[in-house]
């Protein structure tokens, strides 16, 4: 109990910290920097691309969802998880193959197409996964009730889904909002782009930590509003357990090759074309001289922080996830929003304000790699919980308490009761956490030691300064090494019932 | 010496006082079952008694020494007191052996213990299944053999067969009680099912709000009732007010009926069982009452049937053997047994 409130509040301490140095300045400066007209037309942009980049994303993830679970597609199966891979893609990357081949994307709609192809699967993994529970009895009676299937399609199938679909445009949203590589590549001033410059073009630092608050306010407020919104019709899968039986699967006829083109186009734009422009990058910069260890070493510390963070997030997440667990009633809402939270709060501001934090009460560790995985963890202890709460979960105390009947002191039945039961989801989340942090760019930006450059950093400054050749290699490394824990999450969400 | 004794036992849960002074003494090798509607905190008591919950007030004593009083409180897993609890909890992790296993130390003597707990229980060949490939009733057989297998002081069964379907039920509450005996083992059964209370245990204690209100072997829980409320809650009855007729007479809507012991006051509630109620075709009346059959259930072996008496009361009869009185027909009503009389219900009104 006691430790995971000190979980908790360590990983919040931060983030209320930002708000203090915001207000540091007197109103005057934060009503100065608040209603300044730039400030406005930055809140129209971030927010105008996210409600474009939210809304197609929808689209294209229920769509892809629908043709790869519902329909006769060719290679359906091969799809649904290559089509969940652009999430491995990490958005600086792709935003990197972009700017180098068509330099006149940049703005608006560069920065629309990269967070679009790279964010739909958001939508599309929990929309596909609502389509394969769903039982077809539900389709059934509604054509037994005189709904043609087009018509029982609309009025029952898409109403099931739209929980999945709703929650997955949520993250779109919030993912688009705290986005800072793809913006910055695609040299569009959104809010993230905007408080970087502001911290470093300027010794004052205090309308950053007033813009991150802003920016803070607004994801958190989406959040909010998303939760009050929600409907209160129950989605339940029907009684009766077992397994629910197989819809029939929809022929598409001669239509089925035209609609290949969808998945076709969108796994072409977000993996084919940044892979082989990559390559391309590649090939040139082999030609001329390039720094292999200075590569090498990079990778090397991306791996070794990564991994940091990953254990260090995944260990302070099982007695937040066990507590959360066993007082289920309470806790299950919270659970679920603090997951939200994690994808809410963007790398920008979080490693802001552990720059200000770090900065007034720690300084010996400042830009220390300390403090550097101390970020990931305020930042992707959220996602860990979430999965170590789904293992936590099938190891009720009962089983604790049996344990402890027949003999076991507290902690040898956790040793040999609990700990096995959420060790599956205490690796997922380490996976997940490792795959997170190596993606990472902003908190390794600005809380990174002088000179410890990773794959992310490197792949960042080289692209910033129009070296694309230097930037092909470690791109290239990156996406493999972000590949392996991809699959393995992948593979296991599609298998979960 | 007795296996258990709770002595004042209390606990509350904020403003909820789940247990308010249980008293309860189990002898040993005993199977005794606690009997009470759910919410009477029988099951409270069970895990003050597993040392799950701290009690607090009274005391807890397993074979004579304190496990549970004022400022002691020994740990579940000092107490050698094993539980078989609500839907089993079985190890998913484990197979059947290491779950059975795992309360015994390691050594050679485990898989002895195993494998003789294992055939004790109609596991012989189970022993590597995994908990998720076996059947409910097997599920609860693992569960008592896991119990069992560290040989402890006290078994605790806590609802054991409340996630089983009724057709299983029966079998395996003979089961579980011979497997208890043949090991010797003192056992305390919670459970909410009367029927499952008077058919396995050697004594019940009934409890209601927190005290144990009557202890005693089955039959007499059943024939003599502590009061009105343990009457109706151990089996069905038919309450009808009454005036007493003498020291052991006392008339009801059934006549005048003997008494099986002395009533209270002139004005009494008069409990007869259904199985008591005798029926036959109005005409060869034996000097009851007369009514008319308004409804009937009928179930193979018996037949429980529903008589509107001509005063206005119903009651209720249980038929064996011949065919029952179809809907409508007129009969006469008697009770030959001795009943028992209650202070009634309702003495205010």
């Amino acid at each position: 109990m006691a430790v995971a409130g000190a979980v908790a509040a360590l990983a919040l301490l931060p983030v209320a910290y930002l708000v203090v140095r915001a207000s540091e300045g007197g109103w005057s400066l934060v009503a100065g920097t608040l209603f300044e007209e730039r400030t406005g037309r930055l809140l129209v942009r971030s927010l105008g691309l996210a409600a474009a980049v939210t809304a197609v994303c929808a689209v294209i993830g229920v769509a892809l969802a629908w043709l790869t679970v519902r329909c006769d597609l060719p290679g359906r199966r091969a799809w649904r998880v290559v089509a969940a891979l652009p999430l491995a893609m990490p958005s600086y990357v792709a935003g990197f193959a972009y700017v180098s081949t068509f330099p006149d994307l940049a703005g608006f709609w560069g920065a629309f197409l990269v967070l679009t192809i790279l964010s739909y699967p958001y939508v599309f993994i929990p929309v596909a996964a609502a389509l394969e529970r769903q039982d077809p009895a539900l389709e059934e009676a509604a054509r037994s009730l005189g709904d043609g299937p087009v018509r029982a399609f609309q009025r029952v199938t898409l109403r099931q889904v739209r929980p999945a679909a709703a929650t997955g445009s949520l993250l779109v949203c919030l993912y688009v909002l705290s986005d800072f590589g793809a913006v910055s590549l695609l040299r569009f001033d959104s809010f993230t782009r905007v408080i970087y410059q502001a911290y470093r073009s300027s010794f004052d630092r205090r309308p950053a930590a007033v813009l991150g608050c802003l920016l803070l306010v607004f994801t958190l407020g989406i959040l909010v509003a998303e939760a009050r919104t929600r409907g209160r019709a129950r989605y339940f899968a029907p009684g009766g357990g077992g397994v629910p039986r197989r819809p029939e699967l929809l022929r598409l006829g001669r239509a089925r090759w035209l609609a290949l083109a969808l998945p076709a186009a969108v796994v072409g734009l977000a993996l084919a074309l940044p892979l082989a422009t990559t390559l391309r990058w590649l090939a040139e910069s082999v030609q001329a001289q390039f720094d292999a260890a200075r590569v090498w070493g990079a990778a090397g510390r991306s791996v070794a922080a990564s991994s940091m963070g990953a254990v260090l997030a995944a260990a302070a997440a099982v007695p937040v996830a066990l507590l959360a667990a066993r007082h289920r009633s309470r806790a299950a809402g919270v659970i679920e929003r603090s997951a939200y939270v994690g994808h809410a709060l963007p790398g920008v501001v979080v490693a802001l304000s552990i720059v200000f934090f770090s900065v007034r009460f720690l300084n010996p560790l400042y830009q220390r790699l300390p403090m550097l995985v101390f970020a990931y963890l305020v930042l992707f202890l959220p996602l860990a919980v979430s999965s170590v709460y789904g293992s936590a979960v099938q190891a009720p105390p009962a089983l604790d308490e049996v344990a402890r009947s027949l003999g076991r002191r507290p902690l040898s039945a956790f040793r040999t009761v609990t700990a096995p039961l959420i060790a599956p989801g205490v690796a997922a989340g380490a996976a997940l956490v490792f795959l997170t942090c190596l993606k990472e760019l902003p908190a390794t930006l600005l809380l990174g030691p002088t000179g410890y450059e990773t794959l992310a950093t490197r792949i960042w400054s080289s692209t910033s300064t129009g070296a694309y050749g230097d930037a092909a290699l470690p791109a290239l490394i990156l996406v493999l090494v972000a590949a392996v824990p991809t699959w393995a999450l992948t593979t296991r969400l599609s298998r979960r019932p | 010496m007795n296996a258990v004794d709770c002595a004042g036992v209390t606990k509350s849960f904020g403003p909820v006082r789940a247990v308010r002074g249980a008293d309860l003494s189990i002898e040993k090798g005993s199977l005794t079952a606690v009997l009470g509607p759910s919410g009477c905190g029988k099951t409270t008591l069970l895990r003050i008694v597993a040392g799950f919950e701290r009690l607090d007030a009274g005391s807890v004593a397993v074979f004579g020494s304190v496990v549970a009083g004022p400022g002691a409180h020994l740990p579940p897993e000092r107490r050698q007191v094993s539980i078989v609890p609500q839907g089993q909890a079985l190890f998913p992790h484990l197979t059947v052996a290491g779950n059975v296993g795992y309360g015994v130390r390691r050594g050679p003597e485990r898989d002895r213990a195993v494998a003789a707990m294992l055939e004790l229980s109609g596991l012989a060949r189970l022993g590597d299944r995994m908990p998720h490939e076996l059947s409910g009733g097997q599920q609860q057989r693992v569960a008592l053999a896991r119990a069992l297998a560290p040989s402890p002081a006290l078994v605790l069964l806590d609802e054991p067969f409340g996630s089983l379907d009724a057709a299983l039920r029966a079998g395996l509450r003979a089961d579980v009680a011979a497997v208890l005996r043949a090991s010797g083992t003192t056992a305390l059964l919670v459970t909410h099912d009367q029927e499952e209370a008077l058919s396995m245990a050697e004594s019940v204690a009934v409890m209601r709000d927190g005290v144990i209100v009557q202890h005693a072997p089955p039959h007499e829980v059943y024939r003599r009732p502590a009061d009105l409320w343990v009457a109706g809650f151990v089996g069905s009855a038919n309450v009808l007010p009454g005036r007493m007729a003498g020291p052991d007479r006392v008339d009801c809507a059934l006549g005048r009926c003997a008494v099986a012991e002395g009533g209270p006051g002139p004005l009494v509630d008069v409990v007869v069982r259904p199985e008591q109620v005798q029926l036959v075709a109005a005409g060869g009346s034996p000097g009851g009452a007369e009514g008319v059959v308004e409804d009937r259930q009928y179930f193979g072996h018996d037949a429980l049937v529903r008589v509107g008496l001509e005063g206005g009361a119903t009651v209720l009869a249980r038929l064996s053997g011949a065919a029952p009185l179809p809907p409508g027909a007129r009969v006469s009503v008697a009770c030959p047994e001795p009943v028992l009389v209650f202070a009634p219900a309702n003495a205010g009104a």
